[in-house]
């Protein structure tokens, strides 16, 4: 059915995290901080392929940076805190970890590919020795020769034929350079792999073949992926969770298959069916009205409410909190952040609560 | 080269002109070789070869097709940031190579690209203010402080930069990846130029946003009749988006035609490879899975069909001759033997079914990445 093996939800434990991310905020500037990340709390489990999708400047590099403590100045955590479960079972708090203890924590076993990842490759060293670097970083007891056979192994991997690994970076296309930063990622054997829109400059024969060869190292070697991308019909497919992001705040958190087919955010209908069909009659397309919001300068009450055809008058006062939906026969482990959801707040607050319309209750 | 490839024999007939228009901009027979670093090495890489291209005024072409065939590399070569190893470039039916500073300025407000790589175009020591500005002064002359100050923020806000107070000041470094994006779509179109050549212009962004441009660009095409090259992975949007679309592989066009029937209908092995590679949640069955082979070796390429190594339908002819485009239907060409009336033509089948299994990674793969295969005990 879908590009990855079995084991998918049910045959993996429910809850075995790797990655607890708990009321993370982050500020962007000192003076006049603008609120990039508030309260975001999102959990990864092992073996698990977790996506991330939500619109253009809404966070998620940031996300994925401040996880894993690489936030560059002016950016700064605020709150929060990231739960890193080793495999034997031990805990830490990789945001309180002096330099020291992080260094010896097997927080290393993380490997991110950045966005513009194919913009980061070092520009005087061949690529093949830029993995095999990596490889003896990592595992001092390799040799260079060894080294250099498992970085034109990884090479083949991701599709670039060996015969380039004495090219320097300029000299390769740039969907060549990113799978050469995916290459160098999985030469670390991660125990957790962020990968932040990885894909952008491959086609879809070379991105299904290396997401198929990551599933599946995936399985063999149980490790868990953040997928951040925009290529949502591509995340449906190979995320077993998918977390949408809205302005900074996870808006909804459920198996993939359900945001899909069942979504309960109104942005999250919006961003999953706008996409122009590649099949089928083709149809005009209007996309999700307005604009997102300014994060400087954000609006009380839902941040989405400008844009969504379901607000009602306790949009504007009270702001959503990720509860679950409220559709009978739920998934009792997925969540939303959306007032139609929870009458509960809407009548603390002194309005009236309004149904959940049809269209956010597919079944 | 290490060894010369048969000349194929000229396609068979001239594309049609639109309404007897002349193209704006045109390639004919382009050709980018690369030497290969190395003591006393003669190898080149064959990025671009045999590429014939038109881009007519209010149309737009797509080119699709493999990381790594070539697609950069056109437009660079269209683009005159590096000379071509052979064929020739023609703006409005003249030869277009410019020699000197000034002659490239000209040709640079007449033609203007969008770099695939935002995260590497935008100069980091510059505000997007300061970037949007030189490129208005330079094809629109001197604006006036109020004048400027409008330009500046319709540019933003058409690219939904929004609020642009929010953007005018920033440095790259500054925004989203998404956000460098549309600084250098601004930036293209302060321009207005005749040309367009968007390399993977929306590849960052999300699918509401991605709309908003691609309707930007579509009806800048219709008011002021752009002519637009656009590079992408996303085929639909090409489908939705492109009047023609250009299948690379290996550094050669293997099809062409219009955008639905090339999409709905993909002739060559390759394009069909593609088509059916594309993610449908809608349709998780009938895809062309597992469809892994070799890397081919732009320094030593396939001799023939340069896809013969990975297609399941080639034969000797494929691994010897390389096959011409080839008309397969109104405006519709496609370089693959199949479709020739050689007697020892290859018989064309079902690329899903010839690709339906999904093989698993191996072992030495596995070795590749992980040195011990256990890594439970390994601390
Ligand atoms: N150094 C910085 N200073 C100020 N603002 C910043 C800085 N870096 C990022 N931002 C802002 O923070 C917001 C979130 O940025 P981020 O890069 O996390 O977005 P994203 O979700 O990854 O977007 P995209 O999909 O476009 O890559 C953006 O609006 C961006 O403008
Ligand atoms: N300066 C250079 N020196 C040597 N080889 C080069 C150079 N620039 C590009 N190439 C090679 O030319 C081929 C085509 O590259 P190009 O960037 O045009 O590909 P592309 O189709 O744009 O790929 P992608 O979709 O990955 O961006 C690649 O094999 C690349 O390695
Ligand atoms: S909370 Fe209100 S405004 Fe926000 S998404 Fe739900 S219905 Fe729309
Ligand atoms: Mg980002
Ligand atoms: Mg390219």
């Amino acid at each position: 059915m879908s590009a990855l093996p079995e084991p998918r939800g049910s045959a993996r434990p429910a809850h075995d995290p790797v990655l607890e991310i708990k009321n993370l905020s982050v500020d962007y500037g000192y003076d006049d901080p603008t609120h990039v990340l508030r309260q975001i709390s999102l959990t990864l489990n092992r073996g698990e392929v977790l996506g991330l999708a939500g619109e253009s400047g809404c966070g998620k590099s940031t996300l994925a940076y401040a996880a894993t403590r690489l936030l560059p100045p002016p950016g700064l955590i605020t709150g929060g805190e990231v739960i890193f479960t080793d495999r034997d079972g031990g805990k830490s708090d990789i945001l309180a970890l002096n330099d020291k203890d992080l260094r010896a924590s097997r927080w290393q076993d993380m490997a991110i590919v950045f966005q513009g990842a194919m913009n980061s490759l070092n520009p005087v060293f061949r690529i093949g020795r830029q993995i095999a670097d990596a490889i003896t970083a990592h595992e001092p007891a390799t040799t260079k020769k060894d080294a250099l056979a498992r970085a034109a192994d990884l090479l083949d991997l991701v599709g670039i034929n060996p015969d380039r690994a004495r090219d320097f970076p300029h000299q390769l296309s740039g969907g060549m350079r990113q799978r050469v930063m995916i290459a160098m990622a999985l030469a670390l054997d991660p125990q957790v792999l962020i990968m932040d829109e990885p894909t952008t400059a491959l086609d879809v024969v070379m991105q299904r073949q290396i997401v198929e060869q990551i599933a599946d190292l995936r399985d063999r070697l149980g490790f868990s992926v953040i997928f951040i991308t925009h290529d949502v019909s591509l995340l449906i497919e190979i995320a077993d969770r998918i977390a949408i992001m809205y302005a900074g705040e996870i808006v909804e958190d459920a198996v993939a298959q359900d945001v899909y087919r069942r979504p309960r955010h109104p942005y999250s209908d919006g961003l999953l069916h706008s996409f122009p069909p590649l099949r089928g009659a083709r149809r005009e397309l209007g996309g999700i009205p307005g604009s997102p919001p300014d994060m400087a300068n954000l609006p009380t009450g839902c941040p989405f409410r400008d844009r969504c055809a379901f607000a009602f008058d306790a949009c504007a006062h009270i702001t959503p909190e990720l509860v679950t939906p409220a559709v009978p026969g739920d998934d009792p482990r997925r969540s939303v952040a959306c007032l139609r959801h929870d009458p509960a707040r809407v009548a603390a607050g002194g309005f009236a609560p309004v149904p959940v319309p049809d269209q956010l209750a597919l079944r | 080269m290490s060894a010369p490839q048969p000349t194929p024999p000229p396609a068979p007939a001239a594309r049609p002109p639109v309404d007897g228009e002349a193209p704006v901009l045109q390639a004919v027979r382009m050709q980018k070789h690369f030497p290969v670093r190395g003591f006393r090495s003669h190898d080149v890489v064959h990025a671009v070869d045999d590429v014939d291209i038109d881009l007519y005024r209010g149309r737009v072409v797509a080119l699709v097709g493999e990381s790594g065939s070539g697609k950069s590399t056109i437009a660079r070569l269209l683009a005159q940031l590096m000379p071509v190893t052979g064929g020739q470039i023609l703006l409005h039916g003249e030869d277009a190579s410019v020699k000197g500073r000034r002659a490239f300025r000209k040709y640079v407000s007449r033609v203007q690209m969008i770099f695939q790589d935002p995260f590497g175009s935008l100069n980091p020591i510059h505000t997007v203010r300061y970037m949007l500005t030189r490129s208005l002064r330079i094809h629109r002359g001197r604006l006036r402080g109020t004048e400027m100050e409008a330009a500046l923020e319709e540019l933003l806000t058409r690219v939904q930069l929004t609020p642009p107070s929010r953007y005018i000041d920033k440095f790259p470094h500054e925004l989203s990846g998404g956000q460098r994006q549309r600084v250098a779509i601004a930036r293209a179109l302060a321009a207005e130029p005749e040309v367009l050549l968007a390399d993977e212009p929306i590849s960052m962004l999300d699918v509401s946003i991605r709309l908003g441009i691609l309707n930007l660009l579509r009806d800048l095409r219709d008011r002021l009749h752009i002519a637009i090259l656009y590079i992408t992975h996303d085929i639909a949007s090409a489908r939705y988006f492109a009047d023609r679309t250009m299948v690379m592989y290996a550094g050669r066009v293997v099809e062409s035609g219009d955008s639905e029937s090339v999409t709905q209908d993909p002739k060559h092995p390759y394009t069909q490879l593609l088509v059916r590679s594309a993610p449908d949640p809608d349709d998780l069955d009938a895809r062309a899975r597992g469809a892994r082979g070799e890397a081919p070796s732009l320094v030593r390429p396939p001799t023939g069909c340069r896809f013969n190594p990975r297609c399941p339908f080639a034969t000797d002819l494929c691994r010897t001759e390389t096959p011409p485009l080839l008309a397969v239907g109104e405006g519709r060409q496609a370089a693959c033997w199949g479709y020739s009336d050689r007697a020892d033509r290859p018989v064309l089948g079902s690329v899903l079914d010839a690709y339906g299994e999904r093989p698993s990674a191996d072992d030495e793969l596995l070795r590749a990445v992980a040195a011990a295969p256990t890594k439970e005990d390994d601390r």
